[in-house]
């Protein structure tokens, strides 16, 4: 069984790569790439999976939250991605990074009983990355 | 091919496991064991997976499966303290994990078509919270 946890950030980011000169900055990211940024409010579905326990529960709800608040929340909600977020510190700013960096930091030292199962973001209602993890 | 309908039923329950006290309870299920209940607007989403049949052109007939998940879901669940009024809750704690597996139970047999089957239930608890169960131990 699997179950899915809803959580909600609001953060600033602003997509320019290292690699590319400024014109191609500009030209591959649009208003992604105006200097001083800009913010969404991402939505993030955490979906963990394993057996009903004896409580009826394959998640201790509080423990869940407990860690997405700690490991990510508290880092990402109202913060500069680019900026703030370590994790991302040597990467583009991407959503597609992000899940990524959030499903890293999640799963260290993941110490529930379900497994973390899937990492989902949206950046606007319009676009949603999702990873499943192994 | 996946087909999905959409219910929903709004419901009460209380979380608590009569063989263990109130700070077990409270430390096990949260806000949720408050004694006397609270709660939900449940939204179900029932998956089937299948073929169109070939003289249909269905995987499924929507007016039957509508009136398969009232029968079984919404008539005796809506509007109902699930505990009280709803087994096997009365003896299974009604957390979103087995409220699935119920609907499941009550759904699977009567969604076995040679071209269709039951895929999967979804149950929201909330807009934040919800779980898939696909019929697995």
């Amino acid at each position: 069984m699997r179950l899915t946890r809803r959580y909600r950030f609001a953060a600033s980011h602003r997509l320019n790569s290292d690699a590319l000169t400024p014109d191609e900055n500009a030209r591959l990211y649009g208003k992604c790439n105006n200097p001083f940024g800009h913010g969404h409010d991402y939505v993030l579905d955490v979906s963990v999976e394993g057996p009903v326990d004896a409580s009826g529960q394959i998640v201790d709800r509080g423990a869940l939250d407990a860690l997405v608040q700690e490991r990510v929340l508290a880092h990402v909600d109202h913060r500069n991605l680019n900026r703030d977020f370590r994790e991302l510190q040597s990467q583009v700013a991407t959503t597609e990074n992000l899940a990524f960096a959030i499903e890293r930091m999640l799963a260290r030292d993941w110490a529930l009983a379900a497994r973390l199962a899937r990492v989902r973001i949206s950046e606007t209602a319009r676009n949603t990355f999702e990873l499943e993890t192994k | 091919m996946l087909l999905t309908r959409k219910a929903e039923f709004s419901a009460s329950h209380v979380c608590r496991d009569p063989a263990l006290g109130d700070d077990e309870n409270r430390a096990l299920y949260g806000m949720n064991a408050n004694p006397h209940g609270h709660g939900h607007n449940y939204v179900l989403e029932v998956t089937i997976e299948g073929d169109p049949d070939p003289i249909t052109g269905m995987v499924f007939d929507l007016r039957e499966l509508k009136e398969i998940i009232n029968a079984e879901v919404v008539d005796p669940m809506d509007h109902r303290f699930l505990n009280h009024e709803v087994p096997p809750f009365d003896h299974v704690v009604p957390t979103t994990e087995n409220i699935a597996v119920e609907i499941w139970k009550r759904l699977h047999s009567r969604i076995a078509l040679p071209n269709a089957r039951l895929k999967n239930v979804r149950l929201y608890e909330t807009a934040d919270l919800y779980v898939d169960y696909g019929g697995e131990a």
